[in-house]
């Protein structure tokens, strides 16, 4: 190591003699840091995201690798955030890829006192065959002399953390099955 | 703001770095109120009190834009010699039963409009079948004009521009908020008189033809049994100053939720279909005519209401839909009354409602009175919970507050319970719209773990499992779910609906199944279809719109080619505002949009939000209907007569003019008149849902604090997607509420010590934060004092805590059927609060020395 590669290679130095007065960039880079590179840097594929937590919808970034989403930044082409995420959208990694996510159906037997495990087939059909069941016992083609076409007997909760397509499927499925007491948090 | 909308507020930075004033009210200092200019502490729920005070400010003064509010608003018009104010009748407008608790609004109209002719239509016998009022019978009748006000009826209001005739709005709104003076604002609502002032003139000063004011809210202001007055008396502000549909100005609600605004646009709303047309109430004999005559005005857009109607009916039921057959109207379910999500709750402890989705939502911490939420789903037959994680709602029949206090058994909860994982955004393509009205397109990045799927594809399939389950049926209660068009096309192996194929039937296609590109396209004859109307654009000539995504930084300031506003792109409504009458803008510095002569059409930065080639001194030929009855002027093209409302004829279930009323629960009696709480508000009445004395009636002083909601910038409304996440869960560890070092003295709570908060409904522990954050206020000649819970905890995830929702009641606003979660009152006591069964009468204890029973609260 030459001399002036020596006095380089002193943070205190860099930061007293070159642009990076606060210490804060090139100044504090060791050998080590230097050979660092972010991780979205290997990234097969980046997508185009919008954070799912309030309704400021800002850009996120979404880095994929090996099928695996490995960051999620702030998309800086944003008009509406210029990059930038709070705390919530900064952890959409963690809610997303997060262990606290479960990943398989759980059941619950009625008066039972345990989760069970289901295979996703088959609790969609017990679901289906109930809705159709619940649908029917809550008919009610009048209520005091007047058509009223409709089920008392399922409602639904929730939509606003949901896309703009999917509550549309909601609302049309339910509507053609009867039901109306559908509802999300635009309520609360 | 910057507390609930961080990124949203670098905007509010940005203009206060080029001069702008930031004024932040609010009960508690936050991290807002630190970058404000002015902070304004005040009463929770004492807003419209405050509101009418600058409102009185600005009439008083003359501070008003006048050319703006002759041009523009409903000032001028005159009103029927049979209405009643609240200055007349001690708090009470004309109209009021008090027996249904809800008002006739029949004398609130215009001067010269025939309501009769409309009413006539109507089904006169609807409210005694119902057994309850108007307001509540068409229930959310207020909520449902989401894009623009009610019908007026037929005819031509009358109007005065020199705005003197006693009988015109400008001179009732003087009248009515002549008694909201800065003295009263200061009795009221504990503000100086010096700092109401200050307030006053910051905002008149900026505003005018040169400047602008904004207001933002969270959405705090909906959470009142008064929630839509606040915002009405934010309304009526705005557009005297003539801040409405001009850049800068606007009332802008921060919304909570990605996808809020989406999911009220096309809604998972009882009362509503999408884009606002109204869910049918159950009249006799109504078909599609007689509901469109009903609802739809004779002018300006929604006078096309049945073109929107049809196109809808034909995008749910397709080739069955026919002229022949009404378009199938006779499928719509029909409403008997209100069928929120606070009546759902009701009757699933009454036992008709029997099975219950739960989507993305966690009613059992998240929702109004939890407690009453678990009560109704350990009465269900079955509960599917659809979400990331075992949030309470998933999990109350083993482990929630009423195992532990024994009020319940596991054992004895007959509810079978699916909990079904959800996919994430990261995991599916689909639209958010934000709280712009923009909506921007997410992609799909990778296939959902395991079992967890979209809610589009459980929708899909359930649906295609039901349809099948049924198929060959020819049961008549069958056949809409067998005409329903359910034929969406799948990709991958877990056949995921595709989501643009959903997004272009919202856009609406025309005979030969080509895309839409405005509503303007739409027809009533069955000839076009759209699944809502105000989004039809978005797949304009077949491209995802609200995928665009030019870098903001190669746009200009208004970035019209960064994902798709409703409606046409328009990204500030009512924009023709931005222009005088003459359709120049009102100045350099404020311009948008505005009318080119030698073109013959509006330009500028925006897309007009006015027929493009519709000159501003445009008059309707006579007998015009629809758009084309709205002159060069009438700016305000979603409403009935073309103009902001002071005053709203017709819509509101409480009221066409905002009046101070105290909270259902509240420490003090109302000052501003002998009603003392919005008498048409909406009760539920329940053994665990009492309320409790408020004022000068006897145990009120057993909760003598004010107690308000909120939140904090680490978490996200319930919980259910930030109480599970390490990261923030180390940010905000752990339940905690506010108080001033002046209570905690009084009370002897010790910072960073637990603290036990007791209401009528339940019963909390919290770590207690002693701040300055939380100032005591002068109200009434005496100090009170406020105390803040934030309401995202929960017993589940890593950071858990009681739910401030065991503490609040379902008091609702008549239009909205939102809850008065902001404004309670409360006692406080230091120490952890009692545990199983000595909780349950903890609280009994303090009702009965509160002399609670059923009728207390409900005059």
């Amino acid at each position: 190591m030459g001399i002036r590669t020596w006095i380089d290679s002193w943070p205190t130095y860099r930061q007293l003699s070159g642009d990076d007065p606060l210490g804060r960039g090139a100044a504090a880079k060791s050998r080590r840091s230097d050979t660092l590179k972010p991780r979205v840097a290997t990234a097969d594929k980046v997508v185009k995201s919008i954070c799912p937590y309030c309704a400021v919808g800002c850009g996120q970034n979404v880095y994929v690798q090996d099928d695996k989403v490995t960051q999620i930044e702030g998309d800086p082409d944003s008009p509406v955030s210029r990059g930038r995420l709070c705390p919530k959208g900064s952890a959409s990694l963690q809610l997303t890829t997060g262990n606290a996510r479960e990943h398989r159906v759980l059941y619950r037997k009625p008066y039972g006192t345990q989760w069970e495990s289901l295979d996703l087939d088959t609790a969609m059909d017990m679901i289906a065959d109930r809705v159709v069941k619940a649908r029917r016992e809550g008919w009610q083609w009048e209520a005091d002399g007047v058509r009223t076409r409709r089920t008392m007997g399922i409602a639904s909760l929730g939509g606003a953390t949901l896309d703009n397509e999917e509550n549309y499927l909601i609302k049309k499925l339910f509507t053609a099955m009867g039901a109306v007491q559908i509802e999300n948090q635009a309520r609360v | 703001m910057a507390e609930c909308h961080p990124v949203g507020f670098q905007w509010v930075m940005e203009a206060k770095a080029r001069g702008a004033k930031v004024i932040h009210i609010d009960p508690r200092f936050t991290r807002t109120s630190a970058l404000a200019d002015v902070h304004v502490p005040l009463r929770a729920g004492s807003d419209i009190a405050f509101l009418g005070g600058i409102i009185n400010y600005v009439l008083d003064q003359d501070k008003y834009f006048r050319d703006y509010v002759v041009a523009y608003t409903n000032a001028p018009t005159i009103l029927g010699e049979d209405f009643k104010d609240t200055e007349d009748l001690d708090g009470l407008f004309s109209g009021f039963d008090p027996e249904s608790r809800s008002y006739d609004g029949g004398t609130w109209q215009y001067e010269g409009m025939e309501v009769q002719a409309a009413s006539g239509q109507r089904d006169q016998e609807y409210e005694r079948r119902t057994g309850s009022g108007a307001a509540v019978a068409e229930a959310g009748g207020g909520e449902s004009h989401g894009s623009g006000g009610a019908r007026i009826g037929e005819g031509e209001p009358e109007r005065d521009e020199t705005l003197t005739h006693p009988r015109c709005v400008f001179q009732v709104l003087k009248r009515h908020f002549a008694r909201y003076t800065p003295e009263m604002v200061r009795q009221v609502c504990g503000v100086p008189e010096e700092q109401f002032r200050q307030v006053c003139e910051l905002v008149t000063s900026n505003s005018g033809r040169d400047r602008t004011t904004a207001f933002a809210y969270a959405v705090g202001w909906t959470q009142h049994t008064v929630g839509v007055q606040y915002i009405r008396a934010a309304a009526i502000l705005q557009s005297l100053l003539g801040n409405i549909g001009r850049p800068g100005g606007g009332i802008l609600a921060l919304r909570g939720h990605a996808s809020i605004q989406g999911s009220t646009d096309i809604p998972t709303l009882f009362n509503l279909l999408p884009g606002y047309i109204p869910m049918p109430h159950a009249h006799k004999q109504e078909d599609l005519d007689a509901f469109v005559q009903a609802e739809a005005a004779e002018k300006g857009f929604w006078g096309n209401m049945r073109a929107y109607a049809v196109s809808l009916l034909k995008a749910y039921w397709g080739a069955a839909a026919t002229e022949d057959n009404d378009f199938c109207f006779d499928y719509l379910p029909r409403l008997t009354g209100s069928h929120s999500t606070y009546e759902t709750v009701m009757a699933q402890i009454e036992g008709t409602c029997k099975g219950y989705f739960l989507v993305g939502q966690n009613p059992a911490v998240g929702s109004s009175n939890a407690k009453m939420q678990r009560l109704g789903m350990a009465n269900l037959d079955w509960l599917v919970v659809r979400d990331f994680s075992l949030i309470e709602s998933a999990t109350w029949w083993k482990d929630g507050p009423e195992i532990e206090t024994g009020e319940m058994r596991t054992e004895d909860i007959g509810t079978e319970v699916f909990f079904m994982p959800a996919a994430a955004h990261t995991e599916k393509d689909g639209s958010f719209t934000n709280t712009q009205r923009m909506l921007q397109w997410h992609h799909q990045a990778v296939e959902p773990p395991g079992d967890a799927r979209s809610d589009l594809w459980f929708t899909y399939h359930l649906g295609r499992l039901i349809r099948e389950k049924l198929a060959g049926s020819t049961d008549e209660m069958d056949r809409p779910l067998l005409d329903v068009t359910w034929d969406y096309p799948t990709k991958g192996e877990i056949d995921e609906p595709e989501a643009e194929a959903v997004l272009a039937e919202i856009n609406g296609y025309d005979a030969e199944g080509g895309p839409l590109s405005s509503y303007e396209q739409l027809e009533g004859d069955g000839s076009t279809a759209c699944g809502c109307w105000i989004y039809c654009g978005v797949y304009k000539d077949g491209v995802n719109q609200a995928s665009r995504r030019k870098p903001g930084k190669q746009q200009d300031w208004v970035a019209n080619e960064w994902g798709w506003a409703w409606p046409a792109n328009r990204r500030i409504l009512y924009n023709r505002a931005s222009a005088d009458p003459d359709g120049k803008p009102w100045s350099e510095r404020k311009a948008l949009v505005w009318w080119d002569a030698e073109q013959e059409k509006w330009v500028g930065h925006d897309v007009p939000d006015f027929s493009p080639n519709k000159a501003p001194d445009h008059q309707p030929p006579e007998g015009a209907r629809g758009p084309e009855a709205l002159s060069g002027t009438d700016a305000f093209v979603m409403q009935a007569d073309g103009k902001a409302w002071l005053y709203v004829p017709a819509g509101l279930s409480d009221g066409p003019l905002p009046a101070h009323y105290e909270p259902q629960d509240s420490p003090f009696p109302n000052l501003l008149y002998g009603q003392q709480r919005n008498p048409a508000r909406q009760l539920l009445s329940h053994p665990d849902n009492r309320y409790q004395p408020s004022g000068d009636e006897p145990g009120a002083e057993v909760f003598p604090y004010v107690m308000t909601t909120y939140r904090l910038t680490e978490h996200h409304t319930a919980g259910g997607m930030s109480r599970w996440q390490p990261y923030l869960a180390e940010l905000q560890p752990e339940f905690f509420c506010e108080v001033s070092p002046e209570l905690a003295a009084e009370r002897r709570l010790e910072h960073m010590g637990w603290a036990t908060v007791v209401t009528a409904r339940g019963v909390v522990e919290a770590r207690v934060l002693v701040t300055d954050r939380m100032a005591p206020l002068v109200v009434q000649g005496r100090t009170v004092h406020q105390v803040g819970l934030p309401y995202h905890w929960g017993p589940n995830g890593y950071t858990k805590g009681d739910a401030a929702n065991e503490l609040t009641h379902m008091s609702l606003d008549p239009n909205t059927h939102i809850q008065e979660s902001k404004a309670l009152t409360c006692d406080i006591r230091p120490g952890r609060r009692p545990q199983g069964a000595s909780a349950v009468e903890y609280v009994r204890e303090y009702r009965r020395r509160a002399g609670i029973t059923e009728e207390t609260g409900t005059g």
